[in-house]
């Protein structure tokens, strides 16, 4: 039905949808996490605050779950170079994800305060830590990782935990926990009342505003301190190919060279920092459904920058630029992409589907009474 | 070259997260069939004690669910971080079930998890039995998406090699669906992970018997594991048979480690009920044979032979032979690609391109392999038969003892007596272990049986890691430990603290704990 050049793009529009998707559905859940033992001052408040996502924090992460499975099936090679790459920064994701199903479930099983307040730093843990690695791994990967293929394809990786941490995927983990941060607050503000929406609204206020200085800072960084990548060779975009087989530049401000040929591409940056100047705007007024829609848009909007500054490079090599994973030379075979994508289309309208149905059972406010009324069964 | 200390780090990482998955993992899935006939009870005769039933039971469901879900996220993203050579090398084909699985299983039970324990009050009763079903269902495919993966690994078909982008790529779909290891495998480990929930709903429900805690709750939950528990058990050892093992080279070198075949034998083959394997002279000390039972298990026939490790051994010989030929024009051809003569030569040898890699782990450029060498991966290439031949065993006693268990259970049960029978009640109890040693031992039979390939015939394990330190594998390790073992306690804390609570747990003032007064938590 599709060439495979067609395919390829299909493939790499989904990783990014299924990227905002997370971004999406679980940033808010990373917020609240962070924020729990600040705005929770009582045992009740931090229980409300949990039961806003109570039901629907686990499916919210099946969105990671499944991008790493996608990716697997439709990028096999960057599944393997990345995760096998930034070794030692998966497992610290990794263990700090650990916390979050035994935290929601485990928390309010005893009374015990010490216990739960064991947990609450458990899940504070493990909304933190994830969205910083994530935001540190995409910083890194706009700069290039240290790694190597060899002729048989077998990766090499020329560097630890500790370089990752340079100025550029620091300030890339700022944008991220803030736009967190704002996220997680609008999704509170919405779904309590009193104490707790007041608390939120203010770090609505503060957090869009850091948004978009960091924003900003990040753009303006990009254009002037961080080589971007470019192929340089003529590659037939219809064939199974062999990263290899083509030659890279690398070169300052090239990040920047997909805004000139899709002029298009300007919205997403000025989608994520309008929205986010529109997000405490209606949470204040008192519309938080759309202030929701808002942050919303602000997230995929930054995820859309990123990833069409980079297009087509999936991951680019800092080792060695011809190693760099572009999307045409990393993808699955073009009948994976065809059985995949008609799986895809399948399942993600009904994925979707329920989705939307649970939130809509759950709706409503979360209060305190509600809390106490239910001391054993709910979170 | 791979040091050998990191792939056998490699594997003992792999072992010990997957091993510690599969703690939980049938038992959720067998609990959430559980809980949707329970359920189901409730909504047909409107009964509250079913209700009690399923949310009590639930209770221990989502202790456990929560850490199947957290050790579920490593073995998720452990293929990449550790078989990173393995996940280009088959990624186009193994990843395609697992993305399935997250898009048609994972998002399931994930989404409705949290309305089984949060919805019970925001929907209409059928609703949430519907809930509770997609849950259940949800589980089951994710066994079914993944067992799919795995049994390609154990006979993969439906691939091929692609010398460009050096990597096996899928050719049929279909054929890794209908996989015949897959279709056996599949009934086989669910029906084990519905006895793993039977065997903990019966011997938890036999304690509170015994206990005289809540009887009527107790004698209803017991009912109902029993009946679910001997049709699963049935399953497992009447379904859960060899016949996925008369195809595939791997496997049949399994079944002959399993039933130590040192020789083949003239059919029909006999059944080594018991014995002590000896590697170092190929036979089987002190054995006791069953005559025709093997070739009656293997082949569903008595006049087929069934193939003992010596003809299992030369065949090995002849494929690495020819697998040094594949490789050598192999190499010709990713020089140049329009070598029509490597080219034909290499298409004619090339199901045993798997067969020459074997030799990299000794000889860098396989065709330069001295016959000492060819010796030694030939010996790797068999597995080792004492440990297949007991945890095969072990395996089959937990089985026999369990199905014992669920028929007396089953019987006494038609007989409304069997809170009476004191001795099969703590049998219960104390057989609650059987269903985990059992599935971890087959596990064992599964992939140690499979080594020294990760994708048999294809990928051989040594090459199949990432290009780590040792140092960061003792690190992960070490982190594993730490994090699970603490995991592990906690766990197993609250579960035998909700355990000891019963119903009382619910809270509705009905039960136990609570009428007599007694505090509670
Ligand atoms: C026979 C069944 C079976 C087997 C062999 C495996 N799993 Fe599993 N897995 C399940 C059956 C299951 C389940 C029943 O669906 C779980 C267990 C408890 C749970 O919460 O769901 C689950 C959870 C679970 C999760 C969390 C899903 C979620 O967020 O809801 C992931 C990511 C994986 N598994 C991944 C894997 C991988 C990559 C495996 C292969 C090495 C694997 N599992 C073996
Ligand atoms: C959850 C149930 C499972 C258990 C208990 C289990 C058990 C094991 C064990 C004991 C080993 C070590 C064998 C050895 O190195 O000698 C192993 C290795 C391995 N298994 Fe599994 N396994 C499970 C499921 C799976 C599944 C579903 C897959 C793939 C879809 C898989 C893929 C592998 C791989 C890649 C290795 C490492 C390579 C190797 O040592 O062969 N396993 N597993
Ligand atoms: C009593 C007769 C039984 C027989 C004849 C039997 C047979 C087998 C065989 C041959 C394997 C190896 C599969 C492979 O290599 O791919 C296996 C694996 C396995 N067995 Fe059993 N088994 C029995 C009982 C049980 C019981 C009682 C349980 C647990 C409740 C169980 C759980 C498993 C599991 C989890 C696996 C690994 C998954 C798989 O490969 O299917 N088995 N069994």
């Amino acid at each position: 039905m599709f060439d495979y050049e067609t395919l390829r793009i299909i493939w790499w529009a989904i990783l990014v949808f299924l990227i905002c998707g997370f971004a999406v559905m679980d940033g808010f859940d990373f917020g609240i996490a962070m924020l729990l033992p600040f705005l929770g001052k009582t045992d009740d408040q931090r229980r409300v605050m949990l039961n806003t996502i109570g039901a629907t924090w686990e499916g919210s992460q099946t969105w990671l779950v499944t991008l790493g499975g996608i990716t697997f099936g439709a990028w096999s090679i960057v599944y393997a170079v990345l995760f096998s790459g930034v070794y030692a920064g998966l497992l610290l994701l990794l263990f700090a994800l650990f916390l979050r199903p035994v935290g929601f479930d485990y928390r309010s099983k005893l009374a015990c305060p010490k216990w739960r307040s064991f947990w609450d730093w458990g899940l504070f843990v493990g909304g933190t830590v994830p969205a910083v690695v994530l935001s540190l791994a995409a910083g890194n990967l706009m700069l290039g990782l240290p790694f190597e293929l060899d002729g048989d394809m077998r990766s090499t990786y020329n560097g630890g935990l500790f370089e990752l941490f340079t100025p550029f995927p620091l300030l890339c983990v700022l944008v991220g926990v803030s736009l967190c941060l704002m996220h997680g607050a609008t999704f509170l503000h919405w779904r309590t009342e009193n104490e707790l929406a007041e608390r939120a609204q203010k770090v609505i206020q503060l957090s869009s505003l850091a948004f978009i200085a960091l924003f900003v800072l990040a753009g303006v960084y990009i254009a002037f301190g961080v080589e971007g990548y470019k192929v340089t060779s003529v590659i037939d975009t219809n064939i199974t190919a062999n990263p290899l087989h083509k030659t890279v530049e690398k070169g300052i401000g090239l990040w920047l060279s997909n805004y000139s040929t899709y002029p298009l591409l300007l919205l997403a940056p000025l989608i994520a920092m309008s929205s986010a100047l529109f997000t405490p705007f209606f949470s204040a007024k008192g519309q938080s459904a759309i202030a929701f829609v808002a942050s919303s848009l602000a997230m995929i909007g930054a995820i859309i920058t990123a990833g069409g500054s980079m297009f087509p490079f999936v991951l680019p090599s800092s080792l060695n630029a011809i190693s760099s994973l572009i999307i045409w030379d990393s993808s699955g075979s073009h009948y994976t992409l065809k059985m995949l994508l008609a799986a895809t289309v399948v399942f993600m309208p009904i994925v979707l589907g329920y989705t939307i149905w649970v939130y809509r059972i759950m709706r409503g406010k979360v209060t305190v009474e509600q809390i106490q009324a239910n001391q054993h069964t709910l979170y | 070259m791979i040091s050998n200390e990191l792939v056998e780090l490699s594997r003992l990482q792999f072992a010990l997260t997957a091993m510690y998955h599969f703690l939980f993992v049938p038992l959720t899935l067998g609990l959430s069939f559980i809980l949707a006939i329970m359920e189901s009870v409730y909504v047909m005769t409107g009964k509250e004690i079913y209700k009690d039933m399923t949310r009590f039971w639930g209770k221990l469901f989502g202790i456990n669910f929560a850490m199947g879900v957290t050790t579920g996220l490593t073995m998720e993203f452990q293929f990449g971080t550790n078989w990173a050579y393995y996940s280009h090398y088959v990624g186009d084909i193994f990843g395609v079930p697992l993305a399935i699985e997250g898009l048609m299983a994972f998002f399931l039970e994930s989404t409705f998890v949290g309305l089984f324990f949060f919805g019970w009050d925001k929907m209409s009763k059928l609703q949430h039995l519907s809930t509770t079903w997609l849950l259940a269902l949800g589980t089951n495919l994710s066994a079914l998406w993944i067992l799919i993966a795995n049994a390609w690994m154990q006979n993969p078909v439906g691939a091929e090699f692609n010398y460009d982008t050096m990597r096996m790529e899928l050719t049929s779909f279909a054929d890794i669906f209908f996989n015949p290891v897959a279709q056996v495998k599949f009934v086989h480990t669910v029906a084990a992970g519905y006895v793993t929930g039977s065997m903990f709903v019966l011997g938890i429900s036999a304690l509170y018997l015994l206990k005289h805690q809540d009887v009527p709750f107790a004698r209803r939950s017991f009912r109902i594991a029993s009946g679910f528990g001997l049709a699963a058990i049935l399953s497992v050892i009447v379904l859960g048979d060899e016949s996925g093992y008369t195809v595939g080279e791997v496997q049949r070198a399994k079944l002959a480690a399993i039933e130590a075949e040192w020789e083949t034998e003239e059919a029909p083959a006999s059944f080594t009920l018991i014995g002590f394997p000896n590697e170092e002279t190929r036979t089987t000390d002190y054995a006791i044979k069953i005559p025709y039972v093997l070739g009656l298990i293997a082949t569903r026939s008595i006049d087929e032979k069934v193939d003992g490790l010596d003809t299992i051994r030369e065949r090995k010989r002849h494929r690495i032979e020819n697998g040094m030929i594949a490789y050598e024009n192999f190499q010709i051809l990713r020089e140049d690609k329009n070598n029509e003569i490597a080219k034909a030569i290499f298409e004619k040898h090339k199901v045993d391109l798997g067969h020459g890699l074997l030799l990299k782990k000794y000889t860098e450029n396989v065709v330069d392999a001295t016959p000492a060498q060819i010796d030694m991966a030939i010996k790797d290439s068999i597995p080792k038969v004492a440990p297949m031949f007991w945890t095969f065993r072990g395996m089959v006693f937990c089985g026999v003892l369990m199905l014992f268990i669920f028929a007396a259970s089953f019987y006494y049960n038609m007989k409304r007596d069997a809170h009476n029978q004191r001795w099969l009640l703590k049998m219960a109890l104390w057989g609650i272990p059987l269903p985990w040693i059992a599935g971890e031992l087959g596990w064992i039979v599964a992939e140690y049986g499979r080594q020294p390939w990760t994708i048999a015939n294809i990928l051989p394990t040594h090459l199949s890691t990432s290009s780590l330190t040792s140092g960061q594998l003792h690190g992960s390790i070490a982190g594993f430990f730490v994090m699970y073992t603490a995991l592990l306690i906690i766990e197993l804390f609250l579960m035998v603290k909700y355990v000891r609570l019963g119903a009382s747990s619910l809270h509705t003032g009905n039960y136990h704990f609570e009428k007599q007064g007694a505090s509670h938590v």
